[in-house]
């Protein structure tokens, strides 16, 4: 070879290129027979009470059992997700329908879909393991397919008038136009918030692999039931060791999955110029410089991106007359099902609640005040430590280097893992679970507080701290003209998520079994928790309706407004 | 060229409505016009005149609220088949290379991929892209990404090439360079497109290509001239022929009463349907701009043509025209011939100090309906408070959401400064102004 530097330079990018094939068939080999393993497992006989063992040696089967049961979950939402945020941007007759029914959808908490969800899976796979994992794999679903859902309807319908048009303009198929226009515009927003439900995933998880419903006893292999078990036992080092075992496998996640998705997904941004950063992520680079990758690109991704988007050849004619009918009838045939179901859903409630003591009813009310109460105080508590902590990071590069890494790590570790050992923590201090609960509604929320306010900080230009020095505010002048001004929409945006997580963590934090008993103290959630496990569909149902409307209606008198003067009067940008 | 072909594209009393039927705001009053081969048909006018709504409805990509659009004698009722479309904001694909921005429509219509790849790449090397075909939109500059846009539309061979505004998001030398080389592929007959539709609001450069420029004026839109250009290509901006188009669509446009005296080649029918009693708009311009123009008419003697002052400013004329407008509706100029002319109390209010200005502003404002209507409401009302949804709906019977924002936002603008009323804190109430009061000796000192 006449250039031997290019020889040797080539040389080293082959032999990293075969060790990164070795690996890639390597994790093929692996998923096969996870695979197998898995099909075994589900087609087996039901055993709907497993014997949960507190040894680490089963830790790696159970993180996998649960990493089945979480990619399954997660893998139908986004299905779901797609295909409902599709079917509401382009169908105006069902749009506003199918908005409503996710708003509330949204404001339900998981726990409530579990006797209904469990009984129906059940009931389809009586003699198999498949019925009972399905609930699960159901429940799990249902904690995180809304916010993805939302997230692509409303992509869609912010995509620019003109590409719109330029599909149009240019007869674009359904096909190419779902694959070259609307699939690229919404995944960004589903790639962040996929991140954000499967956080919210591994938060229930607990919750969604080992629950009592009325005599029924239900404990599927799996992360979650290790660490409820070790904690029902009180067992400190299983705890630690299923701790350490959960927070592997998210660390994992993130770096083989969610990473490598953040960097790919760049290439989605509308934006019109290239921007200065950009997220690397060493594994996608990887993966994209392999035979492997390559192969199944030029093999199957192209020729089936080329079916999908070339439409078949077509004869230029008059005109075609413009299509309304499929969208007319799939319209019809929704409407005519809610038309069915809803009275009939409606009379069947309405009977339900009609046996209700009236005290039962005052009892939940009492309830909700107590929660309610105790979601304002978490987000109150968060927001006091986390405003100053978030601004001070945001406004000091060195330290935000050091400390959103390890921050970002600990949000990633879900609150509900952590509950036994802050448990254990309250009762040798002789703490109730009254006040205890408001601690661990703080561990889930806190962080999306700090977030946001991080962010927001790192947003107020230059010039204006630079103008607050120069005119020698004093501090709290800096604080109440420019910092909280600024930092305001994304503080708001915080508040939502964190009250939205809180009410949802009022379930599992208001109830606990620890160390044999069962601790709970007054509250909504501990009120659907404890329906739940007594099997009593009518106070589920009472709670669960009560919990909703709170949720719906603090969305639309406190954040909605909020939100509109965030976006109407504190807009940094203009 | 001859005016006796055939039209391809041909609008037949077309109209269009915004809004929900029992409060519907006329975009458009109806209209005929015809796009006729072997033309470059450039259609100008003030924001708001229906330009783009036009191009929509005869492209096929919006449906007209009545009326006919025919493509060859058929009635159209979707997207035209042979047709593309140029977009202000180039509405490229950022995801997709160029090349695959310019095979999608070739996808959509079923080329085989071989050919498909051919007749990309040759229309790329036509406008100059060579070279770029893996780059990604946001890698190139304005320039270049509008050269995608004009090879994507050029590259299904378009028998209607329909152009929105395709060079105003460009610098000017840029676009000048663009249009150029469009005029030699379309001259040199190197595409085998048969007709050009282009919106623009830039006069010269429609004078500049267009065979045929229609003006449209607005509330409703409809045609207020049709007239050809008939001078050869490329036209030299300094021709005393060209000076004399621009002038004359200059004098069109900056008076929407004038009945224009060309004879138009192509009858253009006049707006048709006797449209709603008109409410006066208040044209969206800043009291420092209008102030900004009055200086600009002193320094001249007072009197000089508005195409001129365009020209000095580098303003386009949708940017001076509504502080042209709103100048002459406060009585500081007169509009004649495609002059402005300032009048006493003009010259008054450019030689006055800033609270001076103020005070006669706020006289001359009291000739403006909307500003005089607020005025009168809050100092009818005990408590000198008026929700801002009060002004909203006495607005939107005549306007567009939009408009109607847009209406009560220079309201405001110039209430601030006349210091007549504002809104309040929460942007939610109209609330006076607290005016020094002329009981005190402050007024008098400046």
């Amino acid at each position: 070879m006449a250039f031997p530097q290019l020889g040797r330079s080539l040389m080293r990018e082959r032999s990293w290129s075969v060790l990164v094939d070795l690996l890639v068939f390597a994790a093929i080999l692996a998923g096969i027979y996870a695979v197998l393993a898995t099909v075994k497992y589900w087609m087996g006989v039901v055993t709907p009470a497993a014997h949960i063992s507190r040894s680490p040696a089963a830790l790696p089967a159970y993180a996998f059992y649960s990493l089945v049961r979480m990619a399954v979950a997660y893998v139908l939402s986004l299905v779901f997700a797609v295909a409902y945020g599709y079917i509401a941007a382009n169908n105006r007759r069902v749009e506003m329908v199918m908005i409503a029914v996710l708003d509330i959808l949204q404001s339900i908490p998981v726990l409530s879909f579990l006797p209904s969800v469990m009984l129906a899976m059940v009931a389809l796979f009586p003699t198999r393991q498949l019925g009972v994992e399905l609930g699960s794999i159901v429940l799990i679903f249902t904690g995180q397919v809304w916010n993805m859902a939302f997230s692509f309807y409303s992509s869609l319908k912010s995509i620019p008038r003109e590409l719109r048009e330029a599909a149009l303009i240019n007869r674009f198929s359904a096909t190419q136009r779902f694959v070259e226009l609307e699939l690229p515009f919404g995944t960004i927003g589903l790639v962040w918030n996929s991140i954000v439900s499967v956080a919210g995933g591994w938060f229930f998880l607990m919750a969604c692999e080992m629950f009592v419903l009325g005599n029924h006893d239900f404990r599927l292999p799996g992360l979650g039931s290790y660490l409820q078990t070790a904690s029902s036992a009180g067992d400190t080092a299983g705890i630690l060791w299923g701790l350490t075992a959960m927070i592997a496998v998210i660390v994992l996640i993130d770096q083989l999955v969610w990473r490598p998705a953040i960097a790919w997904s760049d290439k989605f941004k509308m934006e019109q110029v290239e921007s200065a950063a950009e997220v690397t992520s060493p594994i996608l680079h990887l993966l994209r410089n392999s035979d492997v990758s390559r192969w199944v690109e030029k093999r199957a991704v192209e020729p089936l991106w080329e079916r999908l988007t070339t439409s078949p050849p077509r004869v230029v004619s008059a005109p075609a007359a413009r299509k309304k009918n499929r969208g007319r009838v799939v319209g019809v045939v929704l409407l005519l099902a809610l038309a069915v179901a809803v009275p009939y859903l409606l009379v069947k409630a309405a009977l339900l609640l009609k046996g209700l003591p009236s005290a039962e009813l005052l009892a939940t009310l009492e309830a909700a005040a107590a929660s309610f109460g105790r979601v304002a105080a978490s987000l109150g508590i968060a927001s006091l430590w986390a405003i100053p902590a978030g601004v001070a990071i945001g406004f000091n590069p060195r330290l935000s280097k050091v400390a959103q890494p390890l921050a970002q790590i600990a949000a990633s570790v879900p609150a509900t893992a952590l509950f036994p050992v802050v448990l254990l923590g309250l009762v040798r201090l002789g703490g109730g679970l009254g006040v205890g609960s408001i601690i661990l509604m703080l561990l889930g929320t806190q962080w999306y507080i700090l977030f946001n306010v991080i962010a927001g900080a790192m947003a107020i230009p230059t010039e204006l701290r630079e103008a607050a020095s120069v005119f020698r505010f004093t501090r709290w002048q800096r604080w109440r003209t420019l910092i909280l001004p600024g930092i305001f929409p994304y503080l708001v945006t915080g508040l939502v998520t964190a009250s939205g997580g809180a009410w949802n963590a009022s379930i599992v934090a208001e109830y606990f079994h620890f160390q044999g008993k069962t601790m709970s103290t007054l509250g909504l959630g501990a009120q659907i928790s404890a329906a739940t496990d007594s099997g009593n569909s009518q106070l589920l149902l009472v709670s669960t309706i009560v919990m909703a409307m709170l949720v719906v209606c603090v969305n639309r008198l406190v954040w909605r407004p909020l939100y509109r003067l965030a976006g109407s009067r504190y807009r940094l940008d203009s | 060229m001859t005016p006796t072909a055939e039209p391809i594209i041909q609008a037949r009393a077309i109209e269009k409505f915004y809004g929900p039927p029992e409060a519907r705001i006329q975009v458009l009053a109806a209209t005929d016009l015809a796009v006729y081969p072997g033309e470059i048909l450039a259609l100008l006018g003030p924001s708001g005149s229906g330009k783009s709504t036009m191009l929509r409805m005869l492209s096929g990509l919006a449906p007209p609220s009545s009326g006919q659009v025919l493509w060859h004698g058929q009635p159209v009722a979707g997207p035209c088949e042979n047709v593309s479309i140029v977009f202000q904001s180039f509405a490229l694909f950022p995801w997709l290379t160029v090349l695959d921005n310019v095979e999608a429509p070739l996808k959509a219509r079923g080329v085989a991929r071989t050919e498909r790849m051919k007749r990309a790449l040759r229309i790329l090397d036509s406008v100059g892209l060579d070279g770029f075909e893996q780059a990604y939109p946001k890698e190139l500059s304005g320039g270049m990404k509008q050269r995608v846009g004009f090879a994507r539309a050029l590259v299904v061979e378009p028998e209607v090439l329909f152009m929105d505004e395709p060079f105003s998001a460009l610098d000017v030398l840029t676009a000048e360079n663009l249009r150029s080389e469009l005029l030699e592929l379309w001259d040199g007959k190197k595409m085998p497109t048969r007709a050009v539709f282009i919106v623009t609001h830039n006069i010269e450069e429609a004078v500049t290509l267009a065979d045929r420029v229609v003006v449209l004026g607005k509330n409703p839109g409809h045609v207020r001239t049709d007239f050809r250009v008939a001078m050869p290509r490329p036209r030299d901006h300094q021709d005393p022929p060209f000076l004399e188009a621009v002038n004359y669509i200059y004098r069109v446009l900056t008076q929407p009463d004038l009945v224009p005296t060309p004879q138009p080649e192509h009858e253009a029918a006049p707006a048709a349907g006797a449209a709603r009693a008109k409410y006066p708009m208040v044209p969206h311009a800043r009291p420092g701009g209008i102030a900004g123009l009055l200086e600009l008419l002193v320094d001249r003697e007072g009197r000089d043509g508005i195409h001129h002052l365009a020209d000095d400013l580098a303003f386009e004329i949708d940017d001076l025209l509504p502080i042209v407008e709103a100048a002459s509706l406060l009585g500081y100029i007169h509009v004649k011939e495609g002059d402005a002319e300032i009048t006493p109390e003009g010259k008054r209010f450019a030689e006055a100090g800033i609270l001076r200005r103020k005070e006669l502003f706020r006289v001359a404002a009291e000739r403006v309906p909307l500003i005089r209507q607020i005025n009168r409401a809050l100092a009818s009302k005990a408590d000198h408070s008026m929700p801002a949804d009060f002004f909203h709906d006495l607005l939107d019977e005549h306007f567009s959401e939009e408009e109607t924002e847009r209406q009560l936002e220079t309201a405001v603008n110039w209430g601030r400064y006349a210091e007549l009323f504002d809104r309040d804190s929460s942007g939610r109430f109209f609330i006076p102004e607290e005016t020094p009061q002329p009981a005190g000796d402050e007024v008098g000192s400046h």
